[in-house]
């Protein structure tokens, strides 16, 4: 075992800066929500930290990542059995298994965490709980197998992943959207428009995500080397992009640059240069943040032109931004960063690699779609996902959770002292 | 004796109460309000959606006063909460038959 001990320390200080991404997400959900709702949100994305932490150790972190299997992974390592033996495909990581999995996990409690977002105000606490364990087993971690595991079908096909972008954002977007359609829109939805109640959570929730992502981004690197910096350079750049694009589309679109497309613009070059991080250049990564922060302003309009309810724009930021990201590679993808990868489009790679990131792109997002679409048609049929209406008109946080965020008293909308009406 | 009750800009408060003070009224009760008159509200937009806020926030000043007084204590306030551009808000003035002092027990005019 010729563990390196600067790669070891410098991934276990990754995994904790992704398990704290999982907070500022919640924090960056719970901003935007209506008052009487942000405990509910804060709560489904602090059980799924429960909930994740101890499936994963008792038998997802094998399913993911152990064997040979080119669809799943195995049984051999359930309850971290034989957790010494680095996994196949893994034999020359310089960090113990066990950090690896550790690492891993903190993947695995994020996304279906990202999903909390489109569903806001209106999940059963119960049911969400339910709903987060047995998609981490029967969507995530195939998933996460396909791509990440050397030995699963879309890693040997060639198509690149750096840190997420389809495992991730788009499995997430891809789930979020089939949750959605078979849960409905929220009470009052679109008529009655839902303002953020605390935009500076929401900032506040940007900057933990925007950190931790460095652990996501750099950490995938599972070393600390030269991919790592370019990692995490790349991260840095292409969310600045897309934050100024973002920004500017608003600016000239609606006239004023805000805080809240600050956030989302953010958010949208980090979930973009998720999969590229660790194989585009530092220039490559600014086209690449840029770009979706112009398509992802654009694409949070299209949820009130098809009347799907994604409260929170899951679908418009990590569905659009994590397949714009994953096919980017096609495009910005060169050895000159990572030798390991392959050369893209603009540098005389031909569109082999686009080939390749398109079928991971459609294989994950179908593969989400369909299995959540059922899982959420059982789980609603059987235990039902939905609040009733007097609980969605209340709010989450005193119907699922007996407690209110503030102290003064709110009107029906969460609003304290103003009532808003949409611009018809 | 007289409530004078004035809906004023949040941010002339200051100008309000030290106008008062200076034309010797001693005390006043200020609440948070919101409402709208001819301004209406405001719109704002998140994420490209377009929000109307018609209640805009707003503060409530009162200030009890002996009738004598009430036409220049009504034209302070006006004069300080003034900025000339519309949603400045309103003074009026009701008729109060009883005042007392809690802790002594004055009453009337006394108690103001």
């Amino acid at each position: 075992m010729n563990y390196n001990s600067g790669d070891t320390a410098w991934i276990i200080v990754a995994a904790a800066m992704v398990l704290l991404m999982t907070p500022g997400l919640a924090f960056f959900y719970g901003g935007m929500v209506r008052g009487k709702n942000v405990l509910g949100m804060l709560a489904q994305n602090y059980v799924t930290m429960g909930v994740v932490s101890v499936l994963w150790i008792t038998g997802v972190y094998s399913l993911a990542f152990s064997g040979k299997g080119k669809w799943i992974g195995d049984f051999h390592q359930f309850g971290l059995n034989h957790i010494w033996q680095q996994g196949t495909g893994f034999e020359t990581l310089t960090i113990p298994p066990l950090v690896f999995c550790a690492f891993q996990l903190m993947f695995a409690i994020i996304t279906p965490a990202l999903i909390t977002g489109a569903t806001a105000d209106r999940l059963k606490f119960g049911a969400w709980t339910l709903f987060s364990g047995i998609w981490l087993v029967i969507v995530y971690a195939p998933v996460a197998h396909w791509v990440f595991s050397p030995s699963g079908w879309l890693f040997k096909l060639g198509a690149l992943d750096f840190a997420g972008g389809t495992v991730v954002h788009a499995n997430a977007g891809a789930a979020a959207l089939a949750v959605i359609l078979v849960i409905g829109k929220r009470k009052g939805w679109p008529k009655e428009r839902m303002r953020p109640h605390n935009v500076p959570f929401v900032l506040l929730g940007t900057g933990l995500l925007w950190f931790g992502w460095f652990g996501f981004n750099a950490g995938s690197a599972l070393a600390a080397n030269t991919t790592s910096a370019f990692a995490f350079v790349n991260t840095n750049t292409a969310t600045g992009a897309a934050l100024l694009a973002w920004m500017l589309t608003e600016k000239i679109r609606d006239g004023h640059a805000t805080t809240l497309g600050a956030a989302s613009g953010a958010v949208a070059g980090l979930v973009a240069i998720t999969p590229a991080c660790g194989f585009v250049s530092p220039m490559g990564s600014i086209a690449i943040g840029f770009g979706a922060g112009v398509i992802c302003a654009l694409a949070v309009g299209l949820k009130h032109k098809f009347g799907y309810d994604d409260a929170l724009d899951v679908v418009g930021v990590h569905l659009v931004g994590g397949i714009f990201g994953a096919l980017s590679i096609g495009l910005f993808a060169t050895k000159m960063t990572n030798s390991a990868g392959t050369n893209g489009f603009f540098y005389k790679g031909g569109w082999t690699l686009m080939g390749h990131q398109a079928v991971a792109v459609l294989a994950v997002v179908a593969y989400s779609f369909i299995v959540t679409y059922i899982l959420a048609q059982i789980l609603d049929k059987t235990i039902g996902l939905r609040v009733s209406e007097d609980d969605e008109n209340v709010g989450l946080d005193l119907s699922q959770h007996a407690e209110t965020a503030y102290e003064t008293a709110s009107y029906s909308d969460g609003s304290r002292f103003t009532s808003n009406f949409a611009k018809q | 004796m007289k409530l004078i009750t004035a809906i004023i800009k949040p941010f002339k408060l200051d100008d309000v109460k030290t106008a008062l003070n200076a034309a010797g009224i001693t005390g006043m009760t200020v609440s948070e309000a919101s409402g709208f008159g001819r301004q209406r509200g405001h719109t704002e937009v998140y994420r490209g959606a377009e929000y109307t806020v018609d209640l805009v926030p707003k503060v409530r000043l009162e200030v009890l006063v002996d009738s004598a007084d009430v036409d220049s204590v009504i034209e302070t306030i006006v004069k300080a909460a003034s900025t000339g551009s519309i949603g400045d808000g309103k003074v009026w003035a009701t008729t109060v038959d009883h005042i007392v002092r809690v802790r002594t027990g004055e009453r009337g005019v006394d108690a103001i």
